[in-house]
């Protein structure tokens, strides 16, 4: 007993990143509870994710591949779930806490009468997390009673898992019945950018509603991609429909936690600052001195976006050349 | 159709955290409905009037609006908030703030959705003080019902026998099918001018962005609706709690800032100072 089981995510065949920081979480509970780790794929096609997989250092591999299970349904996936942890005996069930996380890990705890600790970012001990709440405000330390302890992990507070050297084994298992309970996937609307992932890049630009319109992006757009980073929104700046509502940063939106984080334009709302307050270096562009982002900010920049955003391109500029 | 709205008290997310030792100081704690299911209870009005740019629209009988809160008994301020809105009936059951986990409350309304028979439970994506984005899916689990989570558009479908949900996840929006009865929670975006569709209100319809406020007509209402009293052990609920909160901490403080007073500082400082550019 005392094994753990982290599920893998993944998207099309390929194995998601963010499942990685889940792997690591996974490692030091199974040094933590003496148990072995086994993580989990599911979908069609996945032989290649499970092999991936098999290079994370975990004692085994289990895969379900069924054309049934092509595109995810937390109604067909949480029973399969299930099953590996019975199988493989599990005190342990941990997923990143992702979008595809927090809808599969409840209905995975209810089926196994389990605890779950949601959005854990530290480990206290085998039934004992550590978990943000109110917003970021507060930090709880909780206790699983239950015989398996459902966990869903915050991704920021994880280093993803990197390759190890020998390979794990990898094992196919039976799906057992699928049944979608009149669940049905229709379709994804992905939102397609050549830019790092939001929650994974090391610079994040983000804007909020000072921006005005849509095409004031474009002027952020070009910063983040003079550095490499990825862009990101307040809700504000969202619902004007200026960007994509995937790009929003916030306590229900991606939790994000870059080596830089620039806040052009935004005020700094409690939501907004849960998804961002963990970024090693902020920087506030804002015109209003007053701007409660100044309090979380370790630079800012009392001025107007139309006014920096261009100095802010030349003088980085010139950083470059000068460190070529 | 008839569905089962959630209502979760908590703490004003706008008023300053504060703790005594490790425990929430809820001495000055305005308590307030859960964001969320306000939203939750601006769907289901959404999805059962039949609204007009002159009201707010008449239900059918068939239709109907029901509110469950499981808290102390001061819970009622919030479910009567929900009645004025329009909700046509709520039930408060008897439990501590603490003596509850996800758990707890997902097995509460699992009862309260055999005694009602709903085709519908909407909720809250989840409650801003624990944030467990828990109950919804813990339900439907229990339920053995279809789930639909973080939905940001909803439609009636199949003369009313299904659900058309958009929901927000990473990549973008998803579009999910669910058989009625089914458990949906909601994310921000439900209450945006034309995100339900329910068949009987013009499908281009235009609500104002947000939940609605309550009239005067409503609250005036609302004192004669009934607010249903039940206890966890009236509905043979063990209150045995799952997971624990042993301590609550303020977070780290960040180092305060500073102002620069030109971006070429700006750039200097994060290339020499923190070392980030
Ligand atoms: C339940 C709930 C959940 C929420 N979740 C989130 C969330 O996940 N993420 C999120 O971001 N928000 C969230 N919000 C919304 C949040 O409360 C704020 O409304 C939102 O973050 C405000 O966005 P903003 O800062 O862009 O806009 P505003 O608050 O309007 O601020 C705009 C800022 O731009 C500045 N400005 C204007 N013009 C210029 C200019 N030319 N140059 C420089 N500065 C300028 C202004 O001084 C101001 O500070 C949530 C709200 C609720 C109720
Ligand atoms: N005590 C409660 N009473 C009624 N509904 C609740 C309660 N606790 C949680 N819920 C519902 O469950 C949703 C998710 O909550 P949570 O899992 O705690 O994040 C909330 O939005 C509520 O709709």
């Amino acid at each position: 007993m005392g094994n753990v089981l982290i599920v893998v995510e993944q998207a099309e065949g390929q194995l998601r990143t963010a499942s990685l920081s889940a792997v690591t979480f996974g490692k030091k509970m199974a040094e933590t509870t003496g148990g072995k780790l086994s993580l989990l794929v599911i979908g069609s096609g996945v032989d290649k994710v499970a092999a991936e997989a098999a290079n994370l250092g975990a004692a085994d591999v289990t895969f379900v591949d069924d054309g049934a299970l092509k595109n995810y349904l937390a109604e067909t996936y949480a029973p399969i779930v299930v099953k590996a942890a019975q199988e493989k005996g599990v005190s342990v069930v941990g997923v990143t806490a992702t979008a595809f996380g927090k809808d599969l890990m409840p209905r995975v705890a209810a089926l196994l009468d389990a605890g779950m600790a949601a959005d854990v970012v530290a480990i206290v001990a085998a039934n004992k997390f550590r978990r943000p709440m109110l917003a970021g405000n507060v930090i709880a330390e909780i206790e699983v009673v239950t015989p398996i302890v459902c966990a869903t992990i915050r991704q920021t507070e994880f280093a993803p898992a990197q390759a190890a050297g020998a390979a794990s084994p990898v094992a196919k298992m039976d799906a057992g019945p699928i049944d979608a309970k009149g669940a049905e996937f229709v379709s994804l609307a992905a939102a397609k950018s050549d830019r790092p992932e939001l929650t994974e890049a090391k610079v994040v630009i983000s804007g909020g509603r000072g921006m005005r319109e849509s095409k004031n992006f474009d002027e952020l757009a070009k910063l983040a991609d003079l550095v490499g980073g990825a862009m990101g929104a307040s809700r504000a700046a969202c619902d004007a429909g200026m960007v994509p509502n995937d790009l929003q940063v916030g306590q229900t939106g991606k939790v994000v936690a870059p080596k830089l984080y620039v806040a052009v334009a935004i005020s700094g709302a409690i939501q907004h600052l849960a998804g961002m307050k963990g970024s090693k270096v902020i920087v506030a562009v804002n015109k209003d001195p007053e701007a409660p982002i100044f309090q979380v900010a370790d630079y800012g920049l009392v001025t107007t976006w139309e006014k920096a955003l261009p100095e802010l391109m030349t003088e980085i500029g010139k950083l470059k050349a000068a460190q070529r | 159709m008839k569905i089962l709205v959630t209502a979760k008290r908590v703490p004003d997310p706008e008023q300053k955290v504060k703790l005594k030792g490790a425990v929430l100081d809820v001495s000055a704690v305005n308590w307030q409905l859960n964001q969320f299911d306000e939203y939750a209870v601006e769907t289901a009005l959404r999805l059962t009037e039949n609204a007009s740019s002159t009201g707010a629209g008449a239900r059918a009988p068939e239709d109907q609006v029901i509110v469950c809160g499981i808290g102390p008994k001061d819970v009622q301020q919030q479910l009567r908030q929900t009645l004025a809105m329009g909700a046509d009936k709520a039930i408060l059951v008897d439990g501590a703030d603490d003596a509850l986990d996800a758990d707890v409350v997902a097995r509460t309304l699992q009862k309260i959705v055999e005694k009602e028979k709903p085709d519908l439970v909407l909720m809250g994506k989840l409650a801003a003080d624990s944030e467990s984005n828990d109950a919804g899916q813990r339900l439907a689990g229990l339920l053995g019902w279809p789930q639909a989570t973080f939905a940001c558009t909803v439609e009636i479908t199949d003369g009313g026998k299904a659900l058309s949900v958009g929901r927000e996840v990473d990549a973008g929006m998803e579009t999910k099918k669910v058989r009625l009865p089914a458990v949906v929670t909601v994310d921000l975006r439900i209450v945006a001018p034309h995100a339900v569709k329910n068949g009987k209100t013009a499908s281009d319809h235009a609500y104002a962005e947000g939940p609605r406020y309550a009239s005067l007509k409503g609250i005036m209402a609302a004192k004669k609706k009934t607010i249903e009293e039940t206890t966890l052990a009236a509905l043979g609920v063990t209150p045995t709690l799952k997971v624990k909160t042993i301590a609550l901490e303020a977070p780290p403080a960040r180092k305060a800032g500073i102002k620069v007073q030109s971006v070429e500082e700006l750039v200097q400082k994060l290339h020499n100072e923190a070392k980030v550019l």
